[in-house]
This record gives C-alpha cells, structure tokens and sequence, in this order.
C-alpha cells in the first residue's frame, strides 16, 4: 500500500482540558503524492493544524492523546515508531514551516547557526553544513548571504525571516514540506513571493507540499487538491477546481460565498462639506518619516478606507487622529475646528464624536470588566449622554443592535468568540454616539465568514445611523464591498485616492496595480489568468 | 435591526470566590498551606491574653525540661527553656509578634512601593528615572547590614524593625509595579478607554491596578516568609526584638547556648519558622496559577479529574 | 554581521552609563551614612567607649572637627573617603579600609564558591524538572527547593553545628584553617539560593520549552539534551540572571550571620563584631566595600544579559 508518500487514515486527536476531553480532529483521512501540493482548509477551531502536528510528533502528551488512526509515510506507519526514528524522519524526510517566523527562529542563535544545526543534526560534517546554508540562503534570494549568516533572527523582514526558514526547512531536500499558514504575517505582495518560491523549489526538488491555511485564495494559488475542514470533521475533499465551482457541504458553501471582493462596489453621494478634513500631515520617529504629508477630506456618513502594507503609516495616522500620539506638523479640521491644537477639554469634548474599534478585540476590552461595565464606562466617563437609571436598558439595546442579547451583559470578554468579542468592541464605541469610527484592522484578526458579518454590520450603521467610517485594512477585497473612498498608502504617502470603483477597476498608479495583482482570488479559475498575467510580465 | 448570528454560544463561569474554593481544594498541599496559615493566624490573635503568663512565668525546677514528657501538661510537651518556661507556650506567645512584624513590614512596603511602581510607570520619564535611581540606590544597598546599623543606632522595637525591613522590600515592589505598568499602559484596552477620554486616574486605577494586583498579591505572600527570615535573622543577632518581647528567632537565638544538653530550645521555634515559610512558599505558588487567567487551566483541570 | 568595533563601542557607552548611575547611588548612600552616623544623636556617643567621660567626648569633638558647621564635616568626610581615608580602626589600630579590605577577601570567596556551586547545581536540577514537568523528578526537585527556600539559614547552621560538630565531631565549628572549615559555611550558605534558583530556573525553562522555537528544532529533529541545554535555557537564563545577582548580593551582605556562627574572618563578622564594640570607621568603610562589591556585580549581571540576548545589544 505504498502508491501514496503520505496517508492519513481515520486519525483522531483529542486533548484534555479544563472543561473536558476535547476532541481536535475526529477520524479525518487524506492522502499525498509526490510533487502534489495538498492544501488543508479551516478556521480557527477547525482543527487544521492537528493531523500536521501529528506527522511531525508535535502534540504533547498529556494533555493531548491520539486516540486512533495511522499516519503512513510510504507505507510505514509514523505512530508506532520509537521516538528516536520519528527524530530521525523529522528534519529529513518531512520538514515544516510555521506561520510567525519571528518566534518560530530561535532569538539567541544566527540564522546561519540555525541551518547548519538542520543539516548537522543528521550527520553531515561541519565544513559541508557550512557550505551547504551560504548555498540555501543564496537560493531562496536572501541578499548579501554571507553577512546574512552571521545575523540574527529579529534583524530580518518578515518575508526575509520565512525564506530563512524555507531554507532551513529544505536543507536536506525532505520528501514533504508542511507549511502551517505560512504567508498569514506577511503583507499581500511579500506573499506572493513566498508562495512562488515554494512552488519554485517544488519543481526543482519534486517535494510534497502539505499547506495548512484559512484563506481560499492561497489554496487557489498553489494547492492541487484541497481538504476542507470543519470544527475537527473533514466536510469536504477534492480538486481545488472541483470543490470551488461545485462546492456540496453546506459549510464549504458558506465559506465561498463569505468571501470578499463580489459584492456591489458603492457609489458615493456627491461631496458636500466635509466633516473632517485633513492637511499635510507629518510625523517622524527619530530618522524613520512615518507619515510624509497626508492630506483628504471625509464627508458625513462615508467611509473612507485607507489600505496599505506594513510600514504604510495607516496605523500612526489612525493614532495621531485620535491624539493618541501627536504629530510633527499639519491640521485636521474636524466641523472646521482643528483637532491637533485643542485644549484638553475641548479634546474630552470631541472623544463623543471620534471613536475607534481595534484590531484585536482580545487586547481591546479589558479583560476583568464585564460587558455591562465595558459598554457603561462611556457614560462613566460622560455622565451628561445618559442618566444611571437608563443604563441598563440601553446597554441591552446596544447589544441587540450589534447582533448580541441583553442576557449577554454580566458576561466577561474572555466568555465570548473572537466575533462577538468585536462586536462588543462596536457596542462600545456606539455607546458614545459618535460621527465618525476610525476602524483599525478591525476584521483582519477574524475568520473569513465571521469577517463578512462584522463588515455587513458596520455597512448597516452607516445606512442607519449615518456615522462616518475610517476603516484600515492592509487587504484591498475586504474594503472593496464597504468604501465610498480608497487611500492606498505606501512607506508614508498617499500613493492613490479616488472612489472605489476608480481604484479597483482603473488604478492609475503601479504600486496599487502592484496591490492588486498580489492579491490571491479564491477563484482557482480567476487566480490562474492572475498567475499568467503575472508571469507574462516578468518575462 | 438585528443581524443573523450563528455564534451565540457562551461559555458559563462560576463566580469568582466559588471559582477559587475549587482551586483550591485541586492543589492538597495549597489546601493544607492555608488551613496552617489560618491556624497560625488564630494563634497570633489569641495567644498573647490565653497563654501570656503561663509563658513568662520562671518555674526554675523545671529548667530546660525535656520534650515529649506527655505526664506533664500540654504545654509541656515540647520541653521548658532555660528559666523553665514551657516552650509551646512561649511559641504560642511569640507568633503574634513574629506575624506582626512581617505583616506591618509587607504593608508598608507593598502600598509604598506599589504606589511609586504606579507613578513611575505612568508620568514623565524625568520623574521615572528619579524614582528608579532611588530605588537602584535602595537595592544596592547591603540591606541586612543596613539593618544592623539603623537599629543599633535608632534603638530596636517593633516599630523600628517594621519601617526598616519595609525601606529594603520596597524596590521589589517599585520594580514589579512599573515594569507591569509601562507593558499594560500600551495594552489595547487602555488605548481604548484614552479614547473614549477616561481620566489618567481612572486609566491607573480601574484599568492598569487591577491588572497588576494578582501579581503583587503573589509577590506580597512570598515576601512575607522572605521578611519573617529576615526579621529573624536580625534578631537572632540580638538586634531585632529585645526581651522580654518574643518572637520565634529570638528563642532560636536563646536556646543557641544550650545547644548541646538542651538542643530543642532552638529547634522547636524553627520549626515554626520553617512550615509557615514553607506554607507560606505554597500559597504563594498556587495563587501564581490561581490568579493567571492563562494558567488557571491547570488547577481546573486537576479539580474535574478528581471532583 | 555586527562589525566586532560596533559591539565593543556600544558595550563601552553601556558601561559608561551604568557606571554613572552606579556612581549616582554611591553618593546616595555616602550621604545617607554620614547623616544617620552624624545626625542621630551625638557622635562621640557612637564612636567612644560607653563609659567614657564628657571630657573625654569633648576631646573627641575637637580633635575630629566635630564642633564645626556640618556642612564643612561633610566636605571633609567626602574628601577623605575619595582618597580611601576611612581613618583607624580603634580596636586594631590599623587602617579601617585595610581591616575591612582583609575581611572582605575572605566573604568574597566564601560567596563567589557558593554561588558557582548553587548556579551549576541548580540550572541542571531546575532544567531536568522542567523537561518532564509534573514528573517524578519535577516533584522532588519542588519539595527540596521549597524546603531550601523556607528554611532560616541561621537555623541550618546552629543544626549542622550539633550534628556534624558535636555529635559526629567530623567537622570543625569555627575558624578558617583547613578545608574542612569551609565546608559547613559554604553548605549552609548553599541551601537558601538553591531553593529559590531552581524555582526559578524550572519556571523559566518551562516557558522557553513550550515556546515556537522549541517546536521548530523538534521539527528539525534535534535530540532533548540540545534542545534543553542549548535551544531552550540560553533563552531561558535572562531572569535567572536577575535572579543569581540578587542572591549573589544577599550573600555578600548576608553572610553576617553564617560568619558570626561559624566565626569565620569574614566582613559580616567584622561589622557585628566592630559594631558591638563601637569601631565604627570600620563599620563605616565596610559598608561602602560591600556597597561598591554589589555595584560591580551588578555591572557584570548587566554585561552578562547582552552576552546571552543579541537583542539586548542593539
């Protein structure tokens, strides 16, 4: 039974924690081939990570357990092995890239030191190994490798660090590659990169690659066939074609249409008076020029997305109109008034009309406050919005707008999903009746299906209570269905402004071309013309 | 309006107290650390008006009477020192200073310190680095011999021994409460209440301290075991408590010249010292777990496997 | 790479600046030991004999300038200390610095062997224990450094004075002649930061273990010993660091009492003896040696955290 390199079959995981035995994958079987890229798709809680831990003997026991199944590398099962021979697989036959390469790569020792331990760990001799990594770091585009070996891990890009680990992870050419979300840190364009590296040395080293990700349009890129999977069941198999146009689990359906980037662009209303307006905004940290002079208008009731990769300064802009850090030079006229040079009471003032969700609902609500508490402490801080005695029952009302009940008021942040948590953080902010929500990566920590619910309510109190939006995203499908306007953002400037439509059908600019192309279709059809185009221009 | 949501699912919590009663009961040697604890603490309370002359009268017929003589009473049964006092009694007696020093000593510095940690972190890096010098000048000393001098100079009584040990612990306070504070002032949810234009107070006290404080009552509890050592090390050197006050290292001290025919004069009052610093070690152990929201698991998990 | 010239000028300024603020708290503590030796009652009282008489005091007073403004008693305190000039010792009649420096050499060994004894020891334990944390090992390493932790090291000493010395008489009580009298000092001195550094170290080493990087060299195929003593502790060793300076330093100057007990010549035993016996230029001067000692190490925990941590370099 050897025709497959690698054979899961009726694999099941579970680990024991505080409120019980949870099972993580429950009797889950697929298989890969030589030169095959299979993709694994799942949100959090899917269970997507478990069945590669477990061919790379990464769960600890306790408090995990595989309660049954076989794991077969050219037929030879991995799970009654001794530890010593799975020790010996690892590294050399199979190997594995993570997803956060910064804590992944050990801080204390050179990336140099690191590939050569890969490559020493399984005998080959210190002069060869040392050869052997200023080779790999060569190959996978690392520039002036020499100095580079001596470097350590954090003086790195993110990109530069995951082809480090690319190169540690290839040294002894395994057989299978693992890549566990391996493009999720990284911006759109640096993705790409990564992912055509990888399916480069596929073809050169004629590996199986065994991709673990939530994101469809990195399974359109580059997987052939595709696992789907659903709070620890496999809902769904086949090619990626297949499984995209003619989709049968009703999950699998839900994942696809909850994809961004299809709906109705929005047609923004003529400009009026614009209720913030920005000019020239400056702000450097020591040399670093952060923000190089920005400048835009907002009308009420718009939305205005401001798209850009990391280092853009979308998020220092954000702060400094929300005074959470002061800028260098420039004025923002909020109803005419600039808010940079406010007293603070004027400033204390002016909180009741700016507010702000952030990305990470998890950090933004603290943690020892209950809902109730969170929600009420606007009007701690306010007393004048609202008397004591209606409290409660508007609390209750905040809840059932955001899409939450009333009963849910006593609870604590850490009771709730990531969803809800953020729904809790638009409750917040809504508590203040504001006029403008500066949104900072405000889905991007959230799963696929739950990212559309939270655009979809967003997109609601715009209609319905006329709030204004600010919303940054460092992905251009998601602000696609949601802005009047677009902002794409580069290394401090405003690269392109224009209303959505502009920007997505006829961007003027080659950087937000650039953005555009980098961005992966969950269409394997759509992604394909893509790759063409892409590599018709690079030849 | 209302929105289509399919995750409504919440997890239910058992209120806080009950939350850690369960705990507790998970971690046996936690469970026995505190029914000690209590117990030592009863005894403080009480011991001084039910023991107290039971424990200064000399009986000099019964001078450095042996232990485990069950014929006697049982104050008796851990021997008689060198005036031919019963030592039970005495350590008895002795506890509630012995606590009180510690505990006075603990107070002074986790509130000072605490509330210097809380400035330090939250001002103007000028006043920051002022308090942390002061706090390095503090640490550099060599505290015990500090100690040492102060009392002999000042004069040792209770109060004195109090406010000098407090001086030395304040920088563990100082150091743990600035370092928390400068990483949970950049949090996300402080950031948020800055938005919604809460006040530097209400940041400090209602987002920032109580963040914090279970890592100070951990330290609080550790320190005290750590303060007690001390406080009877200086008055093992005869600088700390002076008779006819007692507490437990001051009967070690005693007993040390009857060593050799009379070895329980100090063994017994270490004895004491050693199981309340063991338990207090454990207590503070388990609350480093029990107050860790990301650590708690572990305790729970123990109290289903055996509840 | 970092250009060797680059990391040497940055450790230089490093240095720089810790040396200044080491200098900051120095004077602190000058100015704290003058006032509390000058400012709390009357000095003659403190420096003479009990029994001396109030001609004698006034005496005193003159010959040391007592009488003048104490400002100018500060400047001239101040001065003499920066040449080194601690006055004599009136018990030896001998130099105070030369005294305290004589005792300081003998507590500066019983502390630098200690502490290698107590760091070599408990890193090992205190990794072993983590690595199968919850284990048979784990557990007895806990119970032993919660017992080392909690137990009054003057205690353990008067303890091991009645059983090693007396009833077994295989070791000498007191005094510095043989090896043999190290022994029961550097033992008892042992317990206290053992039991607190493998704690320490085990809860360290539990977090660098279950940490990403760990995950990828298991992935690589590294064995455990590597993985432990080479992946894991270099990155756990930051608060141990901490941790070995603080009990280093408690040992410097909490010596006092396993010196006393042991009567051993150390600078603990100096101070409580030159105290009692009203010697107090030495107390003076021991009290800035054993000062200065704790900067210096201090110093050297802070070189020692940019050795183990590139990142701190930068």
């Amino acid at each position: 039974m050897a025709d497959h390199l690698l054979e899961v079959r009726n694999l099941s995981v579970e680990f024991h924690t505080a409120v019980g035995v949870v099972k993580a994958v429950r009797n889950i079987s697929y298989h890969l081939d030589r030169g095959e890229t299979l993709a694994i798709l799942g949100e959090s809680g899917s269970g997507k990570s478990v069945s590669s831990s477990a061919i790379m003997n990464l769960i600890d026991m306790p408090p995990g357990r595989i309660s049954s199944g076989e794991i077969l590398l050219d037929g030879v099962d991995l799970l009654t092995m001794s530890a010593h021979e799975r020790r010996r697989i690892n590294g050399r036959r199979v190997a594995m890239i993570f997803q956060d390469p910064l804590s992944h790569l050990n801080p204390v020792y050179t990336v140099g030191w690191q590939i050569r331990e890969a490559l020493t760990t399984h005998g080959t001799d210190a002069a060869k190994a040392a050869s052997e990594a200023l080779r790999l770091l060569t190959r996978v585009g690392i520039p002036d490798p020499e100095n580079a070996l001596n470097k350590y891990p954090h003086e790195f890009s993110g990109g530069q660090r995951q082809r480090v680990m690319i190169a540690m992870a290839l040294a002894l050419r395994p057989d299978l590659l693992i890549a566990d979300e391996p493009t999720t840190a990284l911006d759109v364009t640096v993705q790409a990169e990564v992912l055509a590296l990888l399916e480069e040395l596929q073809q050169e080293t004629g590996m199986a690659i065994l991709i673990i990700t939530h994101d469809l349009g990195v399974v359109a890129e580059v997987a052939d066939r595709v696992v789907v999977m659903e709070k620890g069941v496999l809902v769904e198999t086949g090619t990626v074609r297949e499984v995209y146009k003619n989709p049968q689990h009703p999950y699998t359906k839900k994942l696809i249409s909850a994809a961004p980037g299809k709906g109705d662009m929005h047609a923004p209303a003529a400009r009026v008076e614009p209720v913030l307006s920005v000019h020239d905004v400056r702000k450097r940290y020591g040399s670093f020029e952060a923000l190089k002079g920005i400048s835009f208008d907002l009308m009420p009731g718009e939305t205005m997305a401001v798209v850009g990769e990391s280092g853009s300064g979308k998020s220092t802009l954000a702060r400094i109109l929300l005074r959470l850090d002061e800028p260098d030079s420039g004025r923002a006229l909020w109803k005419g008034r600039d808010l940079f040079t406010m007293s603070p009471a004027e400033l204390y003032k002016l909180r009741r009309d700016l507010q702000m969700v952030f990305q990470d609902p998890t950090q933004s609500l603290n943690p020892r406050m209950t809902v109730y508490q969170l929600i009420s402490e606007a009007w701690v801080i306010h007393p004048d919005i609202l008397p004591r005695a209606k409290w409660r029952e508007r609390v209750a009302e905040l809840l059932v707008q955001v899409g939450l009940g009333p009963e849910h008021m006593g609870r604590y942040p850490h009771q709730f999903s990531g969803g809800q948590r953020q729904r809790i953080a638009i409750a917040r902010a809504l508590a203040l009746e504001p006029q403008l929500i500066i949104c900072d990566e405000a889905v991007s920590a959230l799963d696929v299906s739950v990212q559309a619910q939270v655009i979809a309510l967003l997109d609601a109190l715009r209609k319905e209570m006329g709030i204004a939006f600010i919303f940054i995203a460092h992905d251009l499908p998601v602000v696609r269905d949601f802005a009047d306007h677009v902002m794409v953002m580069q290394k401090g400037d405003v690269v392109e402004l224009g209303t959505v439509r502009d920007v997505f059908e006829t961007p003027r600019q080659d950087y937000t071309r650039a953005l555009l192309a980098a961005g992966l279709d969950p269409d394997p059809d759509v992604q394909a013309a893509h790759r063409a185009a892409r590599l018709r221009r690079a030849s | 309006m209302t929105l289509v949501t399919n995750d409504r699912v919440i997890l239910e919590e058992p209120s806080f107290a009950r939350r850690m009663w369960r705990m507790l009961l998970a971690d046996k040697f936690a469970l026995c650390a505190v029914i000690f604890l209590i117990f030592i603490l009863v005894l403080a309370i009480i011991g001084p008006t039910w023991l107290g002359d039971l424990a200064t009268k000399q009986n000099l017929r019964g001078r450095n009477a042996a232990p485990f003589d069950w014929e006697r009473g049982w104050v008796w049964w851990m021997g008689a020192d060198a005036l031919g006092r019963p030592l039970l009694a005495r350590i008895i007696v002795a506890t509630q200073n012995t606590l009180m020093v510690a505990a006075g000593a603990v107070a002074l510095s986790a509130v000072t310190g605490t509330f210097l940690g809380l400035i330090a972190g939250f001002s103007s890096p000028r006043v920051n680095q002022v308090i942390m010098r002061l706090a390095d000048v503090i640490m550099s000393f060599p505290s015990l011999l500090i100690a040492v001098i102060v009392l002999y100079i000042l004069g040792s009584s209770i109060l004195n021994l109090m406010l000098v040990l407090a001086i030395t612990r304040v920088p563990v306070y100082l150091r743990t409460t600035r370092a928390e504070v400068l990483e949970i002032r950049e949090r996300m949810f402080v950031q948020a209440a800055r938005v919604m234009g809460a006040s530097k107070n209400r940041i400090l006290f209602r987002h920032i301290l109580p963040v914090v404080l279970p890592t100070l009552t951990t330290l609080a509890t550790l320190d005290f075991a750590y303060v007690m050592l001390a406080e009877s090390a200086l008055s093992f050197l005869g600088i700390g408590i002076q008779p006819p006050e007692i507490t437990w290292g001051l009967m070690i001290s005693q007993g040390r010249q009857y060593l050799t025919n009379a070895w329980w004069l100090s063994f017994w009052p270490g004895l004491a010292i050693i199981l309340t610093t063991m338990s207090l070690n454990l207590l503070s152990n388990w609350l480093r777990i029990a107050l860790d929201p990301v650590q708690r698991w572990r305790l729970e998990m123990k109290g289903h496997k055996y509840g | 790479m970092i250009p060797p010239s680059d990391f040497e000028g940055a450790m230089l300024k490093f240095v720089r600046t810790r040396a200044v603020a080491s200098l900051i708290s120095l004077v602190g503590l000058l100015v704290m030991v003058f006032f509390l030796s000058r400012l709390t009652g009357d000095p003659a009282a403190l420096f003479l004999p009990v029994e001396a008489s109030a001609e004698m005091k006034e005496q005193f007073r003159e010959l040391h300038g007592l009488n003048d403004p104490l400002l100018v008693q500060f400047s001239r305190y101040v001065g003499d200390v920066v040449t080194g000039d601690f006055g004599e010792s009136l018990r030896k009649a001998r130099p105070a610095l030369d005294v305290v420096l004589e005792a300081f050499t003998w507590t500066l060994w019983l502390a630098v062997i200690t502490m290698t004894l107590v760091a070599g020891a408990a890193i090992v334990v205190g990794s072993l224990a983590a690595f199968r944390a919850g284990g048979f090992f784990d557990r007895l390493a806990s119970v032993v450094s919660l017992i080392g932790a909690s137990v009054p090291d003057f205690w353990i000493a008067i303890v091991a004075i009645v059983v090693f010395s007396v009833n077994l008489a295989w070791l000498p009580t007191s005094g510095t002649g043989s090896l043999l009298h190290w022994i029961l000092p550097i033992a008892v001195l042992f317990i206290r930061p053992f039991g607190i550094i493998v704690q320490v170290v085990r809860g360290s080493m539990i977090g660098a273990l279950s940490s990403a990087y760990v995950k990828t060299a298991r992935a690589k195929g590294v064995r455990s010993g590597p993985i432990i003593f080479v992946h894991a502790l270099r990155n756990a060793m930051l608060p141990v660091v901490t941790v070995l300076g603080d009990q280093a330093a408690s040992l410097l100057n909490g010596a006092v009492i396993v010196e006393t007990i042991f009567g051993f010549p150390g600078v603990g035993k100096l101070m409580i003896d030159s105290i009692l016996q009203r010697d107090f230029n030495v107390v003076l001067a021991a009290i800035l040696v054993t000062a200065l000692a704790i900067f210096a190490m201090n110093l050297l925990i802070d070189l020692a955290y940019a050795l183990l941590d590139p990142r701190i370099r930068h």
